[in-house]
């Protein structure tokens, strides 16, 4: 894997929720459990917390002549190339590995929340613990060790796959069009390119929680594009922070907190 | 199915005229009608099966009209069985839509083709009924008449699970049978020469290898290797020590727990279970605990089963069990073997100690039966025998278990010199005393070879190699079978009774997918069902279905206790009054325990709803997952699966916390109210189905207000395995 530009393929076909995913994540980044309750889904914890980086989401669809379908999506990070939380982290805490991943430096991390608001995917979850963000990063240190990230070693059927981009984006094609159907690729056409592809079988539009036409938020751009060439951030971080808190807070308010007691109650 | 696969026309011929029973002719004697077969005992529920016999002529050999036409023959009477099963009746009693069983009917049926190949894999979904065998044993019908058995990608399979389901059942982890599936030993049997008469198979058919008349030399090698150099032929090498199960008794989990309820048991060791969870009738069970005067348990958490006396109800003061908890290991803290549903046997490594004063089962059972024998050494004392003759010498030179030497000693080995000299080929085959014996084709019945378990005879070679080690990936035949991966017992062998997968002549059915091809004079591919030629040679040549007294499949299956063909009958309680074909409702074998726990609710109205039960992925059996942080986090609590419209009708929202109630018991769990789950129309009837898993105990997570679900299963199981009846039973739901 070193030395090359890598996207993790998502084959919803071939995932049967069995959630070892899930369990490999919080093992190998070592993210405690919550508490949780069962509040009438085999879907828990509840959404991606600040120690849930990926979760796999469960739905039910009627489709044709009242037959059910149970969807599963394994949800988290999609490591953007077009990243708006790396436009809009006023520290560097969020920045491109060689893999083209989004990885987190918690040291400069300082809890401002702006790529929560910022990310289309809804993916940072904040921790008023240790003030800090925190998401996916693609197991960057596995990578960086040649191996793959946890949720690709974990999974059973194939369903979770990680190579190098054209090579990963050439099978997810080949494979929608091996399940017909309506069945699509999604990701390499938004933000310049997402380096998590999902082989979905049902439309974009049908998955609860994600975005049918993922952007950059417009705000977001004026920052980038304008702003921070001019060098308001000279003094730090902090003022800085308050300028993109200011930019960014439109109508989608960031998560106050998603720390451990809060996690899963219903 | 059958029935459609019969009416059009979809068997392989040839198999089913040369490879099964279906052309021998049935005992005249033999009849069945409104729901019983010939024989049935109405007094003991018992059958006797003296009418479910073949014919055979004057030489012992079976009469066969190979054009399947005598109104006699198996394939008749079979056809006849099967009319009433029509479309309708079917749809009717099962509730799924004419057009679905057609597809599936059409999509199976099509695999009789002889190039075609279809496979059954099925788990605890089908043998969880008082008809679970029965429902094995119907897909296998299915599966002879469709020559889907002995070929790659046939067969079939039950899926067995994390626990070692194989591998505990081939070292007779169930009380009916010795290790390697050899019979246990009766009082009626008193003598090893009696014994072996008995199990030893006959047939007077010259084609048939009838395999099982190697009996006695699989059960003298495994007392050889119980009792090592204390079994010698005076002592018919030790057969009387042996314990007996008493003739025509049933010692399953259920019939245990029913004689622990009449205070007959003293003791229980509860080896890496928990049966206050797992067994059907938690209450009964529970019940029966507290008649215990000691218990110990073997585990890796404290469970529902050790700590019954602090349980819901149960006043500890009240309760004088005394009871021991012994922290065991699981599977990844030692090492040993791992057999899975192919019968391959795969060696697993140790990962990590266990830990603080934790041990292995094995090292565990050795220091017990230390204690027990220097016992008995001291004291003497009835039957000291069977304890001080035992072989027990599994220790490493550090004093601890060691799984190497023990799964040596089921391998197998010569216990003297055995040289064999063949004057006529001019050979001479050496083999010193110690030596593993390579396979059970050389197993001897003098008490010159020892071997545990004879189906694994060869996982050790014969210079003392570990075989179920290997990890050999080249896979020749292209198919997976990847013969120098780990080993396939028996012999190997990666597709038992393959010689089937082949023509008269030798000549795989499937030309792209040749699992064997006589070629010359042997066989190539996987490793043969023995290597005698096919069939066409008519002085040579074998049947098939080697292990089967008359060489050939049963599509006629005597060997069952409730009838040689399959018959649906309803489960012990469910939403119909009677059975839509015939008087008899359920299983006329079945077992019924008599004692105040033991109560039915069929067609009642106070338990309108059926229920069936599941595990959770996240979840191990009856839960010691519960402890795992992680996989609690992802599946924290007992739910109930309800279908919107049957919420709707109870007034029930998603989530809502429910009392869920049978004749038996109850507890309380959230309601997950599901598109998953639908009603169906059974007899016209509109049946609602929830669904309940079984990974969850009143003890653990902290706080929990939940309990078993086995409080609502009845103690009721299949009469051929008494596998219990967790799959349909009868419920009330009503708000928390």
């Amino acid at each position: 894997m070193k030395g090359l530009e890598l996207v993790k393929l998502i084959d919803l076909s071939r995932c049967t929720a069995c959630r070892g995913c899930q369990i490999a994540c919080k093992q190998w980044n070592n993210l405690p459990a919550s508490k949780t309750n069962n509040f009438g889904s085999y879907q828990n914890p509840p959404d991606l917390q600040w120690n849930t980086w990926t979760l796999i989401r469960f739905q039910e669809i009627e489709g044709q002549n009242n037959k059910v379908k149970w969807l599963f999506r394994k949800d988290g990070c999609m490591h953007c190339t077009d990243a708006a939380c790396i436009k809009v982290c006023p520290t560097q805490a969020l920045y491109h590995t060689e893999f083209g991943s989004v990885a987190v430096d918690y040291d400069r991390c300082i809890g401002c929340k702006a790529c929560i608001t910022a990310c289309p995917f809804d993916v940072p979850r904040y921790d008023s613990v240790t003030n800090k963000i925190y998401k996916c990063d693609l197991c960057y240190s596995r990578l960086k060790a040649n191996q793959p990230p946890a949720c690709v070693q974990s999974c059973p059927t194939g369903a979770l796959q990680i190579g190098a981009k054209d090579e990963m984006i050439a099978k997810a094609y080949k494979r929608a069009q091996e399940l017909g159907d309506g069945a699509t690729v999604y990701g390499d056409k938004y933000v310049d390119g997402t380096h998590v592809i999902y082989v979905l079988p049902q439309k974009a539009a049908v998955y609860e929680k994600l975005p049918d036409r993922p952007e950059v938020p417009a705000p977001i751009l004026v920052w980038k594009d304008v702003l921070k060439p001019l060098g308001l951030i000279a003094t730090g971080g902090v003022i800085g922070a308050a300028i993109v808190h200011y930019v960014t807070h439109g109508p989608k308010a960031p998560i106050e907190d998603n720390s451990n007691d809060q996690g899963g109650a219903v | 199915m059958i029935k459609y696969i019969i009416d059009n026309n979809l068997i392989h011929e040839e198999y089913v005229k040369y490879y099964t029973n279906a052309s021998f002719i049935v005992s005249p004697d033999f009849s069945f009608n409104d729901g019983l077969f010939s024989g049935f005992n109405q007094e003991t529920g018992k059958y006797n099966k003296a009418t479910w016999t073949t014919m055979k002529d004057e030489a012992g050999i079976p009469v066969r009209d190979y054009t399947l036409q005598d109104p006699q023959c198996v394939y008749q009477m079979l056809k006849k069985h099967y009319e009433r099963y029509s479309l309708d009746v079917v749809s009717s009693v099962t509730g799924v839509s004419k057009e679905d069983l057609l597809t599936v009917y059409k999509a199976y049926g099509a695999t009789g083709a002889p190039d075609k190949a279809g496979t059954e894999c099925y788990a605890l979904g089908w043998t969880h009924h008082t008809v679970g065998s029965q429902n094995i044993r119907c897909m296998s019908i299915i599966q002879l008449l469709l020559g889907n058995m002995g070929i790659a990608g046939g067969g079939i399979n039950a899926l067995r699970g994390e626990p070692n389901v194989q591998g505990s059942t081939d070292h007779a982890i169930l009380y009916n049978i010795l290790p390697g599936y050899l019979k246990m030993p009766t009082p009626s049997l008193q003598t090893l020469a009696e014994y072996n008469e008995k199990y030893t198979t006959k047939s007077s058919d010259p084609m048939s290898a009838n395999w099982y008349q190697n009996y006695p030399k699989y059960s003298v090698s495994f007392l050889k290797a119980v009792f090592g150099e204390t079994a010698t032929p005076e002592d018919e090498f030790g057969y009387s020590w042996l314990p007996k199960m008493e003739d025509g008794k049933a010692y399953s989990i259920m019939h245990l727990f029913d004689v622990m309820l009449t205070g007959k048991v003293e003791g229980f060791v509860c080896w890496a279970a928990n049966c206050a969870v797992s067994t059907p009738n938690s209450n009964k069970v529970r019940n029966a605990l507290q008649k215990l005067k000691w218990m110990v348990n073997v585990n890796i958490f404290d469970n529902e089963t050790a700590s019954f006396w602090k349980g819901p109800g149960v006043n500890p003061a009240n309760v004088d069990t005394e009871c021991f908890l012994l922290p065991g290991c699981p599977t990844i803290e030692k090492q040993g073997s791992q057999a899975n549903s192919g019968r391959l046997i795969q060696w697993a490594y140790q990962a990590a100690n266990p830990p603080g004063d934790a041990l292995s089962d094995g090292d565990i059972m050795m220091r017990i039966m230390d204690e027990i024998r220097a016992l008995y050494a001291k004291e003497g004392g009835a039957s000291p025998e069977p304890i001080l003759n035992l072989k027990w010498d599994y220790r490493d030179a550090q004093g601890k278990f060691d799984a190497v030497k023990c799964a040596r000693q089921i391998a197998g080995h010569y216990t003297k010199d055995v040289i064999i000299e063949d004057a006529v080929k001019g050979t001479k085959e050496v083999n010193l005393k110690g030596e593993n014996v390579p396979g059970f084709p050389k197993l001897m019945a003098d008490g010159s070879t020892s071997s545990g378990n004879w189906l694994c005879a060869g996982t050790f070679d014969q210079k003392g190699v570990n075989l179920m080690q290997r990890r050999g990936k080249d896979d020749p035949t292209g198919l997976g079978l990847y013969l120098n991966w780990a080993y396939a017992w028996p012999m190997n062998r990666r597709v038992i009774y393959n010689r089937a997968s082949c023509d008269l002549n030798g000549k795989p059915y499937n030309p792209k997918r040749k699992l064997l091809e006589w070629v010359g004079d042997k066989w190539v591919g996987d490793v043969a069902d023995g290597g005698w030629p096919p069939m066409a040679n008519k002085e040579k040549g074998k049947y098939p279905f080697i292990m089967k007294a008359d060489g050939v499949g049963s599509v006629f299956g005597p060997g069952m206790v409730e009838g040689p063909f399959s018959e649906h009958y309803e489960p012990m309680e469910g939403p119909l009054e009677k059975h839509p074909l015939s008087s008899r409702r359920t299983n006329p074998a079945v077992t019924i325990f008599k004692s105040e726990f033991d109560k039915f609710a069929n067609a009642d109205a106070k338990f309108p709803y059926v229920c069936t039960t599941y595990s959770a992925t996240e979840h191990w059996c009856t839960g010691f997952t519960r402890w795992q942080p992680w996989l609690l986090e992802a599946m924290p609590e007992a739910y109930i699966e309800i279908s919107e419209k049957l919420a709707g009708e109870l007034g029930l929202k998603n989530g809502e916390r429910v009392k869920v109630s049978s004749v038996r018991g109850s507890t309380t769990c959230v309601a997950m109210v599901t598109k998953r789950m639908t009603p169906f129309k059974v007899e016209g009837k509109t049946v609602h189905e929830v669904g309940m898993p079984f990974n969850y105990g009143w003890l653990w997570p902290e706080g929990t207000k939940d309990d078993a679900t086995n409080l609502l299963t009845p103690s009721v199981g299949c009469p051929n395995t008494f596998c219990p009846e967790f799959k349909a039973f009868m419920v009330n739901i009503t708000k928390a």
